[in-house]
């Protein structure tokens, strides 16, 4: 469980998130939508202290890192998680099977022979094959999405981050990104985050969705809910996104 | 009331502090990770590669020649001094071993390998994959930063004997050829009048510059900021900065050695 707690986070003085409490339970799928620039990516690169909050505890399974300083406990608790980066952010010195291998060696125990075996089996979930010797230069920009992804579930975390998992795609790539983000969660119960600008595919896929603007989250409710919250910035937002209320 | 210029001298200070002491937590953690870490051959021996090897053709063409100007500006000024170029090879062993073979060897790793480190880190911090290091198990001082450190330090001192060997060799070239001074008179005055101390002085400021420049170029790297932009602009500055600290560097560490007798 991520208990989020009185979270602030600013940039030069400009404050991004101001006191943001949430509880993220075992096994949810909890995205956050907003527009651009209001803090989404910063909201979950706190979660995994790849930045540093103001204040604020940030509670995973018991042990709070938002503001330790401790290397190791922070490696610790970030071993748990995996994280889908907004550009893919793969290794552009190292193939596809060194990329999804990674973090096999970083955070496994499981034998180098094993390597190329779990690599293949998770390409193919993400619907890529006989791509694992090519670099990351010689991908589109859909393929090293699913590269990513094939490399943040390679070691089979408890936490799944989803930083904009879908922009970028095609309508098929798309739908196959969130069967296996919905997948992961009913097979496997990893706990997943994800911030997005697509409404459309939050509510589809979530078990909770909250609107960030301004720093706040103004509005947190199951889809259903959410659809017919009477919170002016929802409002707008389902109207833009062209969907009803009901 | 505020003072426009001494507001920004301010400004300066103060971020001169924070690099300051950012570059020292980065310090301390390269120490920790050194003895913490597994050694990552493959990484070090890849960077080894990148940092010496690729470095070597430069070497060689700037070793050789400054050894072979060397040769002709003392054997010319010998000849004007005494009418004969005596002590050529002296000379040429001594600036070589003690101070061009360190100082012109640390500028070239710095402007040609230090940059390429600097725009590679670069890149990865603005590409987002310096924090997928950190989601991946590890961090960028281990998988970074280590093997970068120690394929410096090895590679700059190895390199700094090859080319004190060379510039030997292009002035004992120019020597014979252009000034007749025999080849066992030139091997002579190098034997007769120089030790390992003198090969020692240059050798150990290289371990001083090599972890100065690998300290530059990856503190530059890592604090990126920008996109291309940023890249190019740090790459830059690490550059400029690595060379001009090996000049200061090289005075002091010498006044150094020279106090204690290397």
């Amino acid at each position: 469980m991520i208990e989020i707690k009185k979270l602030n986070k600013a940039f030069g003085g400009k404050v991004i998130l101001k006191d943001i409490s949430v509880d993220i339970k075992d096994g949810e799928l909890f995205s956050v939508i907003g527009p651009s620039g209001m803090g989404k990516s910063t909201f979950i690169k706190c979660l995994i202290r790849l930045l540093k909050p103001e204040s604020g505890q940030i509670i995973v399974d018991g042990q709070d890192i938002g503001s330790t300083s401790s290397e190791f406990t922070l490696a610790r608790v970030r071993r748990s998680f995996g994280y889908l980066f907004q550009e893919g952010a793969l290794f552009d010195s190292l193939t596809v099977m060194e990329n999804v291998a990674f973090g096999l060696k970083y955070l496994t125990d499981i034998p180098k022979g094993e390597y190329p075996r779990i690599v293949k089996e998770k390409l193919a979930l993400v619907g890529l094959e006989k791509v694992e010797h090519l670099k990351p230069s010689e991908l589109s920009v859909g393929m090293k999405k699913r590269v990513s992804l094939a490399r943040s579930i390679a070691a089979e975390p408890k936490y799944m981050l989803y930083d904009e998992p879908t922009t970028g795609l095609d309508p098929v790539t798309t739908g196959m990104v969130k069967n296996l983000i919905t997948d992961m969660r009913a097979k496997l119960k990893i706990t997943s985050v994800v911030v997005t600008h697509d409404l459309t595919l939050a509510l589809e896929i979530s078990s909770r969705v909250a609107m960030l603007f301004e720093g706040k989250f103004v509005e947190v409710a199951e889809p259903a809910k959410f659809r017919q919250s009477e919170n002016a910035c929802v409002k707008e937002f389902m109207e833009i996104s062209h969907l009803s209320r009901k | 009331m505020k003072h426009p210029i001494l507001e920004n001298i301010g400004r300066e200070f103060l971020s001169l502090a924070e690099a300051l002491g950012s570059a020292a937590l980065t310090l301390k953690s390269v120490v920790v990770w050194i003895f913490r870490s597994k050694f990552e051959f493959g990484e070090t021996a890849k960077q080894a590669v990148k940092i010496g090897v690729d470095s070597m053709t430069v070497t060689v063409l700037t070793s050789f020649f400054t050894g072979m100007v060397l040769a002709l500006q003392m054997g010319r000024s010998m000849k004007n001094l005494f009418n004969e170029p005596m002590y050529v090879g002296t000379m040429v062993a001594f600036t070589m071993l003690k101070e061009l073979g360190p100082v012109l060897t640390s500028v070239v790793v710095a402007g040609r390998a230090g940059a390429v480190v600097t725009a590679e880190i670069g890149t990865m911090k603005v590409t987002e994959q310096i924090d997928a290091l950190y989601t991946l198990g590890t961090n960028p001082t281990r998988y970074l930063l280590v093997p970068r450190y120690i394929a410096f330090m090895v590679t700059l001192p190895l390199l700094t004997v090859f080319a004190d060997f060379l510039g030997i060799l292009g002035g004992w070239l120019v020597a014979v050829t252009k000034l007749g001074v025999s080849p066992s008179v030139y091997m002579d005055d190098i034997f007769t009048y120089l030790d390992v101390g003198d090969f020692m002085h240059g050798f150990i400021k290289t371990f001083f510059f090599a972890f100065m420049i690998a300290t530059v170029s990856c503190y530059k790297g890592l604090n990126t900021r920008g996109g291309a932009e940023g890249v190019g602009k740090a790459t830059t500055e690490a550059v400029v900065a690595s060379m001009v600290l090996v000049m200061v560097m090289d005075y002091f560490i010498s006044a150094l050695l020279v106090a204690v007798g290397i």
